[in-house]
């Protein structure tokens, strides 16, 4: 790995300020139910389709905890390093909401289930550890729909009560790129796991993102404003790039940072303030006595921390160290499990190193265009692998490997059986190859006088037409050896 | 035949057992009682055609297998009934006709009764005389001018004058207890757990319970037995064995240790009400109890603590009642926000609102450490004594109450009066113990007294069978004159 310098400052007229960023991740629990309901979390049903009587808070309705939930927030805490508490407790969060029948939200306060983790990120200038503070699971609030009416506000709970963990980072982050590479990363651990889907789109993974600035060499944190509810990386981290702008110029004019909350405006590309620190909501915090303390066996724990699967960094090791392959390399096939399966199948029935640098070009390139990713690639695995050996067996050259895989990409077909049908194997036999090259050498009289007169860049012309007349199927090593023997001769 | 309805419930369902009474003539007994008992204003709703209609489906089929085969019953309007409007005594529930039945009333349809009506009670539970409902206040059939206790005032004042064969309530605070011992009745708060809260509108979660109201201890562990179990839809539900309490009621009580605290003896208390817990103590001591003096010294801190704890969880609790979803919605307010005050300014009465100011306060940041936490350790303390206590002693004997019932307005203008009538209730639900209000003598009024005994968690059976034994010996009976006939 090429060991850049981390350069993300601010410079100012007084000095130069270093970006403190701390983020509290929103991510929702894969499951089938609800945190404390039967209702079902399917995403894109009709509004208001899976809303149970808890959901909407009907008079005498209890909670009750759905066991997966909580192995799920167990899974992802054992995924970040952390320390899983046997004893947690569920609070609730009071505040008044259209979205939130409740009138409150369970949430986790002064126990969470998991406490201190960390997070390790692949920065160019190096690696780097982000600590966890804590995960604490709670309940999502519905969704307060402002624009399908002039004058009123539609309120859908279907997402009311479905789980969340709610992932604390310290403020160990430093930039928009490092920012970039831990949402990436946790996204990576909790698709691994598949405790969460990652997908940002569909509001899966969400963020509230606390920035402070700080002169470099300070001891102290400057005062943070928290940026609310940023549903994309990119967002994300132009609202930290728009907002410790903004407070650095504050600090240059002399004047102070209010503690507040904000929000970015993705259209104007600003933050804004939401609320002050004094009109924060209390959210009078207490214990939810619906619910009993929950605690966790350490059988449990043990059980789950068994039946984990293997975790990007250990896999990423394990590239290197068993398929030969660079930092790189493996960083990028281990970004998500469905292409490090896939690298995998391919990697057992064929050249580890070509397949994963074909992976990594012609395949991604292709799946990018096409905007597919790899678990519904055109291509299978099992038939990447022969064209990756048909490459390395010289049986064809990389340039007719382009074709051969454009047309694999069309039809879903083997690559043997398109090399075969469409005659595009390699001409690999020295005897047929020098026939053909003393045919063109004696059609081009001059050239090979000029050639043999020193105009030693007219090898590149016979090579070409060498090409053309086997309709780029010569093995072009074997080309390259015949010609220069037969223009020595 | 006329007199079917001031038996006790056992008697009815031998009654009925024997075909001595069909079902369908005890429950029209019922609705010509509480027809011509309006006066009272002990219904919200009354359901007699569906009480009828279930009446003669029994007597078709009749099933006597069951604890409650063919009784008709009217329950405390806290607890939902599927098609069946469920008002907790409050405006902003008005109109709520749940799509669901509570666990606790679903037990007793399982058990053979059917719903006879919805009994009037305090506003969400928050009262100690059944005045602060929006439905009116409901009368003591002991006197026209007295209040029936609270927040279970319904069902007490039902139950005396035979409007039910008998009842359930819910008791956060004493609310079954105090309307059993205002109106001569027994009344069992039960371990908290043990019913479930499914379907129960809720007022301070920790706290709530609900327990038999009935006219004898025998009639009350029928029911306990009938309404109790474990509900997986209650995550404080207690997992455990259901048991036959009125099977295993026993009145042999020697040798059996009786805890006398001294604590219990409060300023101010009426000399009648010290004689009773006398009269009590010589009942069981000459049934072979033994009585030993103990103390539960936090118990001066009980009303505090409830009063902090209870109002906290209610104001949490009664968010949800916004006028959106269901319930009363006021038509006045330019935009959400002022549909939402005014739905709740005009919802709520003046006792609730009172206890969500208090909750919200005691919540509040800066004031949480102080009330709230503090609360909650007084409360291990509370829980602590009578931990203490119970490796001494098997029950503890004390009054229900430090009054007979009061006149109607007596206490409506000063709150804090009003919740000191909880003073030997509240401790029992701060600890999660179960307890159990027993007739036991009149004041000079002629007004009913009742004592009170607490139990170990979970063991109803031995608090049913020292109320059995003491039943039996104290010679107690209502005399109640139909005056509003």
């Amino acid at each position: 790995m090429s060991k850049e310098k981390f350069d993300y400052f601010i410079n100012g007229e007084k000095g130069k300020y270093e970006v403190v960023i701390g983020l509290e991740v929103h991510a929702q629990v894969l499951s089938n139910s609800k945190l404390f309901s039967g209702s079902s979390t399917k995403f894109g049903a009709d509004p208001n389709k899976q809303v149970s009587l808890i959901d909407s808070a009907f008079p005498g309705m209890l909670p009750v905890i759905n066991e997966e939930c909580v192995k799920q927030a167990v899974r992802t805490g054992l995924g970040l390093n952390a320390k899983i508490n046997n004893y947690s407790v569920f609070d609730r969060k009071n505040y008044f909401y259209a979205d939130l029948p409740q009138g409150y939200q369970i949430s986790q306060y002064k126990n969470p289930i998991v406490g201190e983790g960390k997070v390790l990120l692949d920065m160019p200038y190096g690696s780097k550890e982000i600590g966890i503070e804590r995960l604490h699971l709670e309940q999502d609030a519905g969704k307060s729909i402002h624009d399908m009416d002039p004058s009123s506000t539609y309120v859908d709970l279907n997402r009311s009560g479905i789980a969340l963990m709610e992932i604390v980072s310290k403020p160990h982050l430093r930039s928009p790129d490092e920012v970039n590479a831990y949402i990436k990363k946790l996204r990576t651990i909790m698709r691994y796991l598949g405790t969460c889907d990652g997908n940002m789109q569909e509001g899966s993974l969400r963020a509230d993102v606390n920035v402070s600035v700080r002169k470099v060499g300070d001891k102290n944190f400057g005062t943070r404003c928290e940026i609310k509810n940023v549903n994309s990386i990119k967002f994300m981290q132009m609202a930290i790039e728009y907002e410790a702008n903004r407070q650095v110029e504050l600090l240059e004019d002399g004047k102070e940072i209010d503690q507040e909350t904000r929000l970015f405006d993705t259209k104007k590309n600003e933050t804004r303030s939401m609320r002050s620190k004094e009109d924060a909501h209390d959210y009078r915090y207490f214990p939810d006595p619906d619910l009993l303390p929950l605690k966790l066996e350490q059988k449990l724990i043990d059980d789950l921390k068994k039946s984990l699967p293997e975790l990007p960094d250990n896999k990423k090791e394990r590239f290197i160290q068993e398929y030969g392959l660079s930092s790189y390399e493996a960083n990028v096939l281990v970004s998500e499990k469905e292409i490090s399966d896939y690298y995998e199948e391919v990697a057992k029935l064929s050249d580890k190193k070509l397949a994963a640098t074909w992976m990594m070009g012609d395949l991604f390139a292709m799946l990018n265009d096409k905007g597919l990713n790899i678990s519904n690639s055109p291509i299978s695995a099992k038939n990447f692998a022969e064209l990756v050996q048909s490459i390395k067996s010289g049986e064809i050259s990389g340039r007719i490997a382009k074709d051969v895989f454009e047309i694999m990409v069309e039809s879903g077909d083997n690559p043997k059986k398109i090399i075969e049908s469409k005659g595009m194997k390699q001409q690999s036999d020295p005897k047929e190859l020098e026939k053909m090259i003393n045919e063109i050498l004696s059609k081009n009289k001059d050239k090979v006088d000029q050639y043999k007169a020193g105009k030693e860049k007219l090898f590149g012309f016979f090579v070409g037409q060498v090409m053309k007349l086997s309709g780029g199927k010569a093995n072009p090593q074997l080309t390259n050896e015949i010609l220069k023997k037969l223009l020595k001769g | 035949m006329s007199n079917i309805t001031n038996q006790s419930l056992s008697e009815i369902l031998e009654s009925i057992k024997s075909k001595k009474i069909s079902s369908l003539e005890l429950t029209q007994a019922y609705i010509k009682n509480i027809e011509n008992a309006k006066k009272l204003n002990a219904f919200v709703t009354t359901t007699f055609d569906h009480a009828l209609e279930s009446a003669k489906k029994f007597d078709n089929k009749p099933n006597n297998e069951q604890l409650l085969s063919g009784v008709p019953l009217a329950v405390k309007d806290l607890f939902c009934t599927e098609n069946v409007k469920t008002t907790a005594g409050s405006n902003i529930l008005n109109n709520f006709v749940p799509s669901y039945e509570s666990t606790v009333t679903k037990n007793l349809w399982n058990n053979g009764a059917f719903l006879l009506g919805k009994l009037n009670c305090d506003e969400f539970a928050m009262g100690s005389s059944n005045e602060t409902s929006f439905f009116g206040n409901v009368i003591n059939p002991i006197g026209d001018h007295l209040v029936p206790g609270g927040s279970s005032g319904g069902s007490s004042s039902a139950l005396a004058a035979d409007l039910t064969p008998a009842t359930i309530g819910t008791d956060t605070g004493g609310s079954i207890r105090q309307p059993a011992s205002f109106t001569g009745t027994v009344g069992l708060k039960p371990t908290y757990g043990l019913c479930s809260r499914w379907g129960i509108v809720a007022f301070a979660s920790s706290l709530d319970q609900a327990g038999p109201m009935t006219k004898t201890v025998n009639d009350c562990s029928i029911m306990l037995e009938a309404m109790s179990g474990f509900d997986e839809k209650d995550s404080t539900s207690i997992n455990k064995k259901k048991e036959s309490y009125s099977k295993n009621l026993k009145d042999n009580i020697k040798g059996l240790k009786i805890g006398i605290p001294k604590e219990y003896r409060v300023d101010n208390m009426p000399k009648e009400i010290d004689e009773l817990w006398e009269k009590g103590k010589k009942i069981l001591k000459d049934l072979g109890a033994q009585l030993i003096d103990i103390s539960l010294p936090h118990t001066k801190y009980a009303l505090p603590t409830y009063y902090i704890v209870a109002p906290a969880e209610a104001s949490s609790n009664l968010a949800r009642y916004d006028g959106v979803r269901y319930g009363y919605r006021s038509q006045k307010g330019k935009d959400l926000i002022e549909m939402y005050e005014n739905t709740r300014s005009e919802g709520f009465g003046d006792e609730v609102k009172r206890r969500i100011l208090i909750g919200t306060y005691v919540l509040s940041s800066g004031y949480y450490d102080a009330y709230y936490l503090k609360a909650q350790k007084v409360r291990q303390l509370i829980k602590k004594d009578f931990d203490d206590s119970f490796t001494k002693v098997d029950a503890i004997l004390t009054p229900s109450t430090p009054s007979s019932a009061f006149k109607i307005g007596e206490k409506t203008n000063d709150p804090v009066s009003m919740y000191l009538n909880d003073i030997f209730t509240v401790p029992v639900n701060l600890a999660g113990l179960p307890a159990l209000s027993l007739p036991a003598g009149l004041d000079k009024q002629g007004y009913p007294l009742g004592l009170q005994l607490i139990g170990k968690a979970l063991d109803e059976q031995k608090i049913l069978n020292i109320g059995y034994a003491f039943e039996k010996n104290c010679g107690y009976k209502n005399k109640i004159k139909k005056w509003w006939s």
